[in-house]
């Protein structure tokens, strides 16, 4: 987006980016008992994608984050309705949760909530959030000349007209009806 | 059973993965689900002829009363069978219909799907449950029509199909939600047991009606039927031949014994049955394209199955039953019968096809087998169930029965005479017509065995059934016993003697021939009517009008403005909960200003960041005031001694100032200058009318709780039950974690709808430089 770069912007970037995702998924596993979650985690981590952005535009976000934002929807939406339908097909209920505790040798007793799963799965739809909306809105130059939202609005009605009279017209010509063959 | 369902589900999902690999053979894999049922069904035979009813039920979603309850009786067995049969077929002739293309996982997967759905409707046992898979049926046969979707005819096809079928199905649920609330359960068999009466019940049954004609293609509804055969050829086999259609036709069989005397459901299934039979094989008589033929002929004997099934008489019922069976081998084979024909001629026209008797032997007999036993000849199945069809409406003592036979008797005169055609047009070499045109689309050797045997192993029950009725009758009685009561003496053979059933063969048969024999004449008068009436024009209309009067509302109600939208929504807001607060709010006795001086800091900060963004001339500047109002009341929150909370505002207040910078990247420097500063007046009262408002109720509903908060509770039971001790985190994914669950689906695919309207946006800007 821009041509030239700030060396201490990016510097500065580096140096935090990656201790910012840690804390972010630090906020994510301490949730159940402190401040964080699955939804402050995810927007932490999209604070540090914003920052990537901040320095080094799309290309750098892409660099750091190599899928699309539906993969991460798609897979955090599995992961939370996979936490929700195992119990269910176990013979509990949907989505009830379940509470692990062993002894680990130096941190000690460890708690793991099944709840963790599906607050990966909230994080991982916010940090596809966040990406969605630096795909969307940050893009290139190229789209500053974008039609306007208002632009859009009016279009909007007018092509889901045209297609849906298509459709009743084809579709209902049924003594027209030819199939090429297969 | 769920067993059954689920098997569905994997090989749907190992087809889409092994689909891009295989090629066309993944249908061989996809064919694993409908023999595994078919498999299942078998073992089970025995046990549902002993008078069993197999029966599973899984507690699904408890605090909604959601059960799946499945059911195995004599008469699901058949309807299972018959899925799995044609399913397995159908599979197989499919891995050698398509060309090898790497996108046939999205054809596979559905069908199976689909072959799944079916399964699960006809072994529900609960109303609701019947009709989530009754709409499953209906989307996975959307996506099978329109799987060719670069063509427009498919498109329009499954939209229509989905529109018309989807439309019936909403209609169907009000009445089941009617019939459920007159009867006081959900399940089937406690409702057929024990069927409720009055007036509800009337209205109920015809929504249900409704719903069951849209799926099974009655008129009014039977348009998409014929445009739904844009679809592939082995979807027409399963889906709109031999299995979906026939979901109406069910429902109307379950449903008959328990409710047929009620007035309001004879004269309408007669009625509807009755019109739908002759208009289909009116039509039918009049097409050229072969398989649009058959989709008619599939309309005409649908209704003849509504027909039956709806008097629910146990001899109708007991007719009905052989003639579903008769009807899905027949039609099924002969569909498959079509494909193979345009797989080979490359046309489906009878103008242009001909004489393929000689180059497609194999084809042919299983042509004259299925066409045979549609048309009702001995010694064939649909002979068999057309005599007792017959018989049984001989039996009919009431003022209607002659009217419905001599409907059902000139119905399957229409029937002969399309067959007739069909085939002659087909298979027969015309000595007297000039072959000019028609060389060009000559066939020189039979189809594949894999396209040919699937056609014949589903034809052939039409000739083994025919012959050996025996087989099948204990089957057929017990289902027709399942439904309501038993048939006094059954019988199911070819002959019965010369009785009055036989004699009306005889003259269907005849006049059929006739028919045939005169064809040119009778295609003269179908030609004559020049402008006839079309259910198909109804609906284009209906789609016209309702997108013109979406249209209008859209202009009328979304004027485009920011201002006036906000407007709208903030007026509301202090208008409805306002006057409430005027009229019955307890205004609080004493008020505390403040608890620490922290706070009466922070606040005085908010309020000069919120008046100098209202001020900002410049854009961004105003964001970033706003962005400093929100810090302010995470800070507060904070104070509180909310952390989770202040974390929270303060990394959404962060991302929302990023995404406003981003937008403003598109938008002027600054605000454009107010010149006419009475056009700031309206907007200076909202805004202070918002702000009394929300100070007033901040101040009037700390005081006006009423019941205990749900936070106590919530406080208590976190550590022991959540696991946590982060109560807000407890809630979010434990307490309320099908809310969350909501949410972020919602998120997505709103997400997503905006990802998909801003790439179509780029798209048609770089097509247009």
């Amino acid at each position: 987006m821009r041509s030239e770069r700030s060396p201490i912007l990016e510097v500065g970037v580096d140096s935090v980016f990656h201790t910012i995702l840690i804390f972010s998924i630090f906020l994510l596993i301490v949730g159940h008992n402190s401040p964080g979650g699955g939804f402050v985690g995810g927007l932490v981590a999209g604070a540090a994608l914003v920052l990537r952005y901040v320095s080094g535009g799309q290309a750098e976000v892409r660099r750091f984050v190599p899928f699309e934002a539906e993969t991460l929807f798609g897979v955090g939406l599995l992961v939370a309705a996979t936490t929700g339908i195992v119990p269910a097909v176990a013979g509990g209920t949907f989505l009830e949760s379940e509470i692990w505790e062993t002894e680990v040798p130096v941190l000690g007793t460890v708690k793991l909530s099944s709840t963790l799963f599906f607050d990966c799965g909230v994080y991982l739809v916010v940090v596809g959030l966040v990406l969605m909306v630096l795909g969307v809105l940050g893009a290139t130059e190229a789209d500053a000349s974008q039609p306007d939202d208002g632009e859009a609005l009016v279009d909007g009605p007018a092509v889901a007209d045209a297609e849906a009279e298509t459709g009743a017209e084809t579709g209902a010509d049924a003594d027209g009806l030819r199939e090429e063959r297969p | 059973m769920l067993g059954v369902l689920v098997l569905h589900l994997v090989v749907a999902a190992v087809v889409l993965a092994l689909a891009p690999t295989l090629g066309r053979r993944v249908m061989l894999v996809a064919a694993l689900a409908p023999l595994g049922t078919g498999l299942w069904a078998a073992t089970q035979v025995s046990a549902v002829l002993d008078g069993e009813t197999v029966q599973q039920s899984y507690r699904w979603v408890d605090q909604l009363g959601l059960v799946i309850d499945l059911r195995l009786n004599a008469f699901s067995l058949v309807m299972v069978s018959l899925i799995a049969a044609v399913g397995t077929c159908v599979f197989v002739y499919a891995s050698a219909y398509f060309g090898d293309r790497p996108d046939l996982g999205r054809f596979g997967a559905p069908l199976v799907l689909f072959a799944g759905a079916m399964v699960g409707l006809v072994l529900a046992d609960d109303l609701l449950l019947l009709f989530v898979f009754w709409e499953l049926t209906s989307v996975t046969s959307y996506l099978l029509i329109g799987f060719e979707d670069e063509k427009a005819a498919a498109r329009g096809a499954a939209l229509q199909a989905i529109l018309v079928t989807g439309a019936g199905g909403l209609v169907m649920l009000a009445g089941f939600v009617l019939l459920g609330q007159a009867a006081g359960t959900w399940q089937l068999s406690e409702l057929l047991a024990d069927p409720p009466t009055g007036s509800t019940v009337g209205v109920a049954l015809v929504l249900v009606l409704v719903g069951a004609f849209t799926k099974s293609a009655q008129v009014p509804f039977h348009f998409w039927l014929p445009a739904a055969m844009s679809a592939p050829t082995p979807v027409s086999a399963f889906l709109h031949s031999a299995t979906m259609v026939k979901a109406g036709v069910y429902l109307i069989a379950v449903l008959a014994p328990a409710f047929a005397t009620e007035p309001v459901w004879r004269p309408t299934v007669l009625v509807v049955g009755s019109a739908t039979m002759l208009l289909g094989g009116y039509r039918a008589l009049r097409q050229h394209d072969i398989k649009l033929l058959l989709a008619f002929g599939t309309v005409s004997q649908l209704g003849f199955l509504v027909i039956l099934f709806g008097i629910g008489t146990p001899e109708t019922t007991f007719a009905g039953i052989v003639m579903l069976i008769a009807h899905a081998t027949f039609k099924a084979g002969l569909f498959l019968v079509v494909g193979i024909v345009d797989h080979e001629a490359h046309t489906r026209d009878l103008r242009r096809l001909y004489g393929l008797a000689r180059a497609m032997p194999y084809t042919f007999v299983v042509a004259a087998v299925a066409a045979a036993s549609m048309a009702g000849l001995p010694p064939l199945l649909g002979f068999i169930g057309k005599e007792s069809a017959l018989e049984s409406l001989l039996h009919v003592h009431a003022g209607w029965g002659p009217a419905v036979l001599a409907v059902v008797v000139v119905g399957s005169i229409l029937t002969f005479a399309y067959t007739a055609r069909f085939m002659w047009g087909t298979f027969a070499t015309e000595p007297t017509q000039a072959r000019t045109i028609r060389s060009r689309y000559a066939v020189t050797h039979d189809a594949t065995a894999w396209m040919v045997a699937p056609a014949a192993l589903i034809a052939a029950p039409a000739l083994v059934f025919g012959l050996l009725p025996f087989v099948l009758k204990p089957l057929v009685v017990d289902a027709a016993a399942s439904l309501g009561e038993a048939v006094e003496d059954p019988s199911l053979s070819l002959w019965h003697g010369f009785n009055a059933a036989l004699g009306l063969s005889a003259i269907i048969i005849g006049t059929g021939v006739v028919l045939f024999l005169r064809r040119r004449t009778v295609e003269r008068v179908q030609a004559m009517p020049r402008r006839s009436v079309e259910a198909a024009a109804g609906y284009r209309q209906a789609i016209t009008t309702l997108n013109d009067v979406a249209d209008r509302t859209t202009g009328v109600v979304q004027s485009g403005s920011l201002p006036v939208y906000l407007g709208i929504i903030l007026m509301t807001l202090v208008l409805l909960p306002g006057s409430a607060l005027v009229l019955a709010a307890a205004w609080p006795e004493e008020l505390q200003l403040a608890s620490s001086w922290l706070q009466v800091v922070v606040s005085v900060a908010v309020v000069l960041a919120a008046v100098a963004a209202a001020r900002a001339r410049r854009r961004l500047v105003a964001v970033l005031l706003l962005g400093g109002v929100g810090y302010g009341v995470a800070v507060l929150f904070m104070v509180q001694g909310a952390p989770d909370l202040a974390l929270t505002q303060l990394l959404v207040e962060t991302l929302a100032v990023v995404i406003f910078a981003l937008v403003l990247r598109h938008l002027p420097d600054r605000f454009e200058p107010q010149t006419w500063r009475i056009a700031q007046v309206p907007r200076l009262l909202v805004a202070a009318a918002v702000g009394v408002f929300v100070t007033a109720a901040a101040l009037v509903m700390g005081n006006a709780r009423q019941g205990a908060p749900i936070s106590v509770e919530h406080l208590a039971r976190a550590l022991p039950e959540g696991g946590g001790k982060n109560v807000v985190n407890v809630i979010l994914v434990d307490f309320r974690g099908f809310d969350t669950l909501g949410e972020i689906t919602v998120i997505a695919v709103a997400a997503l709808g905006v990802l998909t309207l801003v790439r179509a946006g780029r798209r048609s800007e770089e097509e247009v430089p």
